[in-house]
């Protein structure tokens, strides 16, 4: 350690600033406790900024035929029935009340003729159901809980003359470890990415909230931050991750020019009408409708478009599929040889909607191709192709309190979290998965630190969380993070991506391994100075644990379902679908076990038509009819 | 395809720093963002530059390229001639950490100072009605990415230290407006505070902050200037100001 670590002591410490991590935040403050709020970015400008097209919950102000129950059956749907049922009935039954709640806070949300919030259609969901503010509204939320934060902030500020007594942000902080002692969760250790300087936070409860994994990719809409660090934070510290070989590839992102490859394409561009071609002119997603949807999709144009007027009487348009079935019917057009020039698809919105209509409901689309692409929306189409988005997988976690499995005191909610998803995630599920979850790892983490009580963190463990952080600057091994993350790129693109097979993943697994072996002799030039290949060590270190995670599991299942396509294992299987793949960590390697899934309540059952449910369940099962 | 590109990087700290010559190549449609990523990877691995989702949508490669405050991501590279330089330094108007890299943390201070919105006491949370047109006015601010590109272009800050402890910006201005405007926000006084508390008056709207705007959000005709009318009209017509007196808790309307 070059200096004294700076040292605070907190109620709570809430690692990441996205939606899930500030309403955690909010959550835990009102019940009266101190919090601490940490994020590698500047306060503000987490992933959920980039969450387009909006947040779904069933608050019937479109369709009044919509309820929890509906949204409920999507979800599960969309997940192909691997959702942990408990988690997707909360949030279905909860998301409603959470967005009411920003609006009490400031939020603006776009309306309908009566003055209630607006709702969009997007894929997978039976109703309009996303409220929406344009196509920005990860933004409007992020904001929103930023103003809210403030908010409090602000209280605290006129009834203790200290605005940040209760509250603090943290800002460019990236930690390294979270703190353990007695077994039990006491802090979590990092440092200030502006000057290296190293801090511990002392707190009893620890909420993660740190995102996704997305730059294990090559081709990615995910920002830097999304190096996987909440999931490897909770693997180091002895939780688990559950189903980690569930990746969404959203079906449109950039695919041209280079520099934008993987920026997203919001899904709202089909649900406001966007027809997806091949370079034959053909509209293709009519050929890849599963049978499990079959009744619910058009299979021909003249239904397909009689749908936006009319959806009582017409089937959905394919295009509306949920995203792994879209994202996999565009792979198999591009290398069918039907793609486009720049191996893509093309989307087309100009000749349903005027250029007007297109510029207001879809302002950053066209602002995004305008001034990136040279395309104009309104007049000509849009190249797009699959871009790794989502990870379904994540820290496994008690629905109802968000606690980790297997570690006291650790909390997670947002995308870290697995289980809610299932095998895929429906558009719109997102932005309220993290409110519901954010607020219920708010009050789980209250609850805990008001039975427990403080567990102090000794200096033997603090000196060895400091070790870790001054390692890159002694070695003189000389390998480069900047190409290694590549390298890890390489891997997990050509061997781990949107369609796998068993020989590839064995390979990918020898490979991660040897870029981890090598990644032990990274040298670092510079100082501590804001000094980006030293922030990438440990991002790296994270994306390796997390890639191995996916890979491991992947291999396992010998299946295809959601976000995980086995060539070697083309279909869904019913027995593969009773099971979850739970990564540990025994600090050499992850390993892999099968645990039986959550069995379905009856009365979650019986919201099913039972033919549905044979598409995906073994006959014991429906004989079964529900645990219960 | 591929160009060689000749740039100029400011390179420093605190204390001391100087633009550094770098060479380096860019392909087709490639962003200032994606050159300043390659020289790191490349040639300075040390070089510190702030950067999130590389869309234009979270606001944090604010940076000047050749004199003009823009978003590195959002910066085509083809914009510039064959064989002009690109030189490349960290905002003016905020104390630089190192490189590109500057301390922000005055926009964060202003913020803490704007009241925030206060929602009515008798409106239950799934109760409001408002319509689509009342919404966007306030909508228009709210696409505000906090890039600070405003504030530091804004003249009154960027060359004058001494202004910044009573001055908010162009940012908090409309963060002010975007309340004042919004349907349901129930706290009086806004415009009154954006001039007395916040400095308004100050800007002599040479809308600079507008020209900088990667949201094209219209700065100083929809925000500031409407305030600056409604404050003048209470300020200077004798009947309103004897109307704000006597209706005092309702303030400027």
């Amino acid at each position: 350690m070059t200096q004294q670590a700076e040292r605070y002591k907190y109620d709570i410490v809430v690692i990441g600033a996205g939606g899930a991590g500030l309403r955690a935040a909010v959550e835990a403050r009102e019940a009266g406790l101190s919090v601490a709020i940490v994020c590698k970015s500047l306060f503000g400008k987490a992933h959920t900024v980039m969450a387009e097209g909006g947040a779904a919950a069933s608050m019937g102000n479109v369709n009044e035929k919509d309820n929890w129950m509906v949204h409920f059956r999507d979800t599960m749907r969309g997940g192909k029935f691997l959702n942990h049922y408990r988690m997707a009935e909360l949030h279905a039954k909860e998301a409603p009340d959470r967005i009411w709640e920003l609006e009490t806070w400031g939020a603006l949300f776009d309306r309908t003729k009566e003055g209630k919030i607006s709702q969009r259609n997007f894929g997978g969901h039976e109703y309009p159901r996303l409220a929406h503010v344009g196509d920005r509204t990860g933004l409007e939320l992020i904001r929103t809980m930023q103003q809210r934060i403030v908010a409090l902030q602000q209280r605290d500020g006129r009834d203790t003359g200290d605005t940040e007594k209760m509250i603090k942000v943290f800002a460019e902080v990236t930690i390294t470890e979270i703190l353990k002692e007695n077994g039990k969760v006491a802090g979590a250790y990092g440092y200030r990415r502006e000057n290296g300087q190293e801090i511990v936070f002392e707190a009893p409860a620890v909420v993660i909230a740190t995102g996704g994994v997305g730059k294990t990719f090559k081709i990615t809409s995910n920002s830097w931050e999304g190096t996987g660090d909440g999931h490897a934070l909770a693997l180091k510290a002895g939780a688990n991750l559950v189903d980690m070989e569930f990746l969404q590839f959203h079906p449109t992102g950039m695919v041209w020019p280079l520099s934008v490859k993987g920026i997203l394409v919001t899904e709202s561009v089909r649900g406001e009408g966007g027809i997806l071609t091949n370079n034959l002119g053909e509209r293709f997603m009519f050929k890849y409708i599963p049978d499990v949807f079959k009744d619910k999709y058009a299979d021909n144009e003249a239904e397909a478009d009689r749908w936006y007027v009319d959806q009582d009487n017409n089937r959905r348009p394919p295009e509306l599929l949920p995203r792994d079935e879209v994202a996999r019917a565009i792979n198999s057009e591009v290398k069918a040889g039907r793609g486009t020039e720049h191996g893509g698809v093309f989307l087309d919105v100009s000749k349903r909607l005027s250029a007007e209509v297109i510029k207001k409901r879809l302002p950053s689309m066209w602002h995004q191709f305008y001034e990136l692409a040279g395309v104009d929306i309104t007049k000509e189409a849009m190249e797009v192709g699959p871009t790794c988005h989502y990870v379904m997988g994540g820290v496994e976690v008690d629905p109802d309190s968000a606690a980790a499995v297997g570690v006291d005191g650790l909390f997670a909610a947002g995308e870290v979290a697995g289980g809610m998803h299932g095998s895929n995630r429906l558009g719109g599920n997102s932005l309220t998965d993290l409110l519901v979850f954010g607020r219920r790892a708010g009050m789980g983490a209250v609850e805990y630190v008001k039975s427990h009580g403080a567990n102090p963190v000794s200096d033997a463990t603090i000196e060895k969380a400091a070790a870790k952080i001054a390692a890159p600057f002694v070695s003189t091994g000389g390998e480069n993070a900047y190409t290694l993350h590549t390298e890890l790129q390489e891997v997990t693109h050509n061997l781990v991506g949107i369609i796998r097979t068993g020989a590839e993943l064995s390979e990918a697994i020898v490979k991660i391994a040897e870029l981890r072996k090598r990644s032990a002799h990274i040298s670092v030039t510079g100082d501590r100075m804001f000094n980006p290949g030293f922030h990438l060590v440990f991002d790296l270190d994270n994306m390796l644990l997390v890639a191995e995670s996916t890979a491991k599991s992947a291999l396992a299942r010998e299946e295809s379902r959601g976000g995980h396509t086995r060539d070697d294992f083309p279909g869904m299987n019913s027995i593969w679908r009773q099971v979850n793949h739970i990564s540990s960590f025994d600090g050499n390697q992850v390993n892999i076990k099968a645990q039986p899934l959550p069995v379905l309540p009856k009365e979650l059952f019986d919201l099913f038509d039972v033919h549905e449910l044979e598409k995906y369940m073994t006959p014991q099962e429906i004989a079964k009819g529900g645990s219960n | 395809m591929a160009r060689t590109l000749k740039l100029r990087i400011w390179r420093g700290n605190d204390k001391d720093g100087g633009l550094q010559d770098v060479t380096v190549e860019a392909n087709n449609g490639e962003v200032v963002l994606d050159i300043i990523h390659r020289v790191q990877a490349t040639q300075m691995g040390d070089l510190a530059v702030r950067w999130n989702c590389k869309a234009g949508k979270c606001g944090s490669c604010s940076m000047e390229i050749n004199g003009k405050p823009r978003l590195a991501c959002m910066t085509q590279v083809s914009a510039y001639g064959e064989d002009e330089v690109i030189t490349i330094t960290p905002l003016r108007a905020f104390p630089v950490i190192k490189d590109l890299v500057t301390d922000v943390s005055f926009n964060y201070k202003k913020a803490m100072e704007v009241r925030a919105y206060e929602h009515p006491t008798d409106l239950a949370p799934g109760e409001a009605r408002m319509q689509q047109v009342d919404v966007e006015r306030s909508q228009e601010f709210r696409k505000c990415i906090e890039c600070f590109l405003c504030q530091d272009t804004c003249h009154v800050i960027r060359d004058h230290e001494e202004n910044k402890k009573s001055f908010a910006g162009p940012r908090f201005f409309i963060r002010i407006a975007e309340l004042d405007m919004h349907p349901l926000d129930t706290l009086r006084n806004r415009k009154q505070s954006a001039q007395e508390e916040h400095g308004l008056g100050m800007c002599n709207i040479t809308k600079c902050c507008t020209e900088v705007c990667p949201e094209h959000i219209r700065i100083t005709d929809n925000a500031i200037i409407p305030m600056k009318e409604r404050v003048v009209d209470v300020k200077y017509d004798p009947l309103r100001w004897l109307g704000s007196v006597i209706r005092k808790r309702e303030g400027i309307l």
